[in-house]
């Protein structure tokens, strides 16, 4: 095309994509803040700016200058490396994410043709960023959560992926961007609501969030994982859970809402913005769901996940494959 | 069975509506450092040494209130006036006034057993302070300056607040001056807890 060297091309759309998504994380949690405050009868944070909009900023400044502990337990070398684990896993997602679409192209760092498998691939890694810090920390109680968080994410991960492989069958492909043109008629949700409702149930489970944050548990294991963690360190678990709530909006946007397609035929509104409403719904309906839904046991939760979400999630796959081989 | 899923599902949903409808109820809260909140008129708080009209001091130490307080905060020490040194009035006057406020219960039991009408409780009840010294309050904070008129009783205050304390709140406060309380947040989340339970 010209002289511009393909390396460069992808560090700016990486330095811009990295840019949009860590405002997004900065804003999505000021956005729960006030959002769960609403439903609660509080104000929300009101200080700092006008309506709090600087309150992101002044986050980051405390993290920063929080002293960074490493208990005299811990291994010195995975309680260091975990972090990064796990932040690694949240961001690596968003490389592949195609965010919408041009007559120029892709709006995506890169398009990889299969973009879902790396996604999951990704997300299972970033268990062992939770994982490892609970091991790491040595003391009982980010043990435990490490060990739920195992435990859980597994699981789940397994429903999840079953869900997603519905909709793999009707798009036939494993690409994101060619799920999305798969969807220009009909949004994936209808032909595939059981799967739907699996994945959103198992997206609040792999990301760790109300009602299925048995891995940090406040009221029983203090702070789960990340007990141990402080100052910046925490600040990366931190992002890393919200990058991932991030990610499960755009993926479940980009599978079953049609992602930047319009709806009702309302092309002259660019795709970028429907893509951006559609995941601003879905982050809705998460804090949402945290400020309506107390915390499962955890017996129940296992129960929950392997009792009913795998065999509805199987028999929705097994379904969606009779029909399609039905119809070919 | 399946009754029970769906008995779930909708009790599920049942939540979802009601965090959903608090998401637009009015806060109750109030940016108290901005925005104070009108108390109760007889409102029990920081305690104020009154004068009379001609700028003499009402209390006459007679140490009633010294005897009547429950939380023995009060120490008044009287002494004679002098035709060359007249404080107050009658043949005495406090030569030393001094009430520990973190002592006092604002009970309230001290301006009742005041003759004069001179120790009253007036609504000004912001006295954090850093050190415990600082709250015994002596004649120099508790008395009316010379120039602040004369301080005035429960009963003579038209909102039950001075005018020093009253202007922010009356300027910004949502609530009610007249009656003094703003139910209207309560009524509202009551309301749309009625809502929740009929539907």
């Amino acid at each position: 095309m010209n002289a511009v060297p393909l390396w460069l091309i992808v560090v700016i759309k990486s330095a811009i994509v990295l840019f949009v998504v860590i405002t997004t994380f900065a804003y999505s949690m000021l956005f729960e803040r006030k959002v769960m405050a609403w439903m609660q009868l509080r104000p929300g944070p009101n200080r700092v700016g006008p309506w709090g909009l600087l309150q992101p900023a002044a986050d980051a400044a405390k993290m920063l200058f929080k002293e960074d502990l490493t208990p005299k337990t811990a291994d010195p070398v995975i309680y260091r490396l975990a972090p990064f684990i796990a932040l690694f896993a949240a961001m690596g997602t968003f490389a592949i994410i195609p965010f919408s679409e041009s007559p120029a192209g892709v709006w995506s760092v890169g398009d990889v043709n299969a973009g879902i498998l790396f996604v999951f691939a990704l997300t299972s890694i970033g268990v062992y960023g939770i994982s490892l810090a609970g091991w790491a920390s040595g003391s009982k109680f980010p043990l435990l959560g490490s060990v739920r968080a195992t435990a859980q994410m597994i699981s789940y991960e397994l429903s999840m992926t079953m869900s997603v492989v519905g909709v793999l069958i009707l798009a036939g492909t494993t690409s994101l961007v060619g799920i999305v043109h798969a969807q220009y008629r009909l949004w994936f949700f209808i032909p595939q609501l059981v799967g739907f409702g699996i994945y959103l149930i198992t997206a609040v489970a792999e990301t760790n969030r109300a009602p299925f944050d048995l891995v940090e548990a406040e009221t029983e294991l203090v702070g789960g994982f990340h007990t141990e963690y402080s100052g910046l360190r925490f600040g990366l678990f931190f992002i890393a859970e919200y990058m991932n709530m991030i990610t499960v909006s755009c993926i479940a946007t980009l599978l079953f809402l049609g992602g930047w397609n319009a709806p009702f035929g309302l092309t002259f509104i660019p795709g970028i913005v429907w893509f951006l409403i559609k995941g601003g719904l879905f982050l809705f309906f998460y804090i949402w769901l945290r400020a309506t839904l107390p915390r499962f046991r955890y017996d129940r939760l296992m129960a929950f996940g392997w009792k009913v979400l795998l065999p509805v999630a199987t028999l929705n796959l097994m379904a969606t494959a009779a029909v399609i081989a039905a119809v070919r | 069975m399946l009754r029970a899923v769906i008995a779930g599902f909708v009790a599920i949903l049942a939540g979802f509506r009601t965090t959903f409808g608090y998401l637009f109820v009015k806060k109750p809260t109030i940016a108290y450092p901005s925005i104070k909140k009108q108390h109760a008129p007889r409102f029990h708080g920081l305690h104020e040494l009154r004068r009379y009209a001609d700028g003499k001091e009402r209390c006459i130490g007679c140490e009633l209130c010294q005897i009547a307080c429950p939380a023995n905060a009060i120490v008044v020490v009287g002494a004679e006036n002098t035709p060359a040194d007249r404080r107050s009035p009658g043949e005495r006057y406090a030569a030393r006034y001094e009430i520990d406020e973190l002592r006092c219960i604002f009970c309230g039991l001290c301006e009742e057993a005041c003759p004069t009408d001179a120790i009253v409780l007036t609504p000004r009840f912001e006295m954090s302070d850093y050190r415990r010294g600082s709250f015994v309050y002596a004649k120099d904070r508790l008395l009316v300056p010379p120039q602040g008129g004369v301080g005035s009783a429960p009963d003579e205050r038209p909102n039950g607040i001075p005018a020093d304390l009253g202007a922010v709140a009356q300027q910004k406060s949502t609530v009610d001056i007249a009656t003094g309380y703003d139910a209207t947040w309560y009524g509202r989340a009551l309301k749309t807890e009625r809502r929740g339970l009929a539907g």
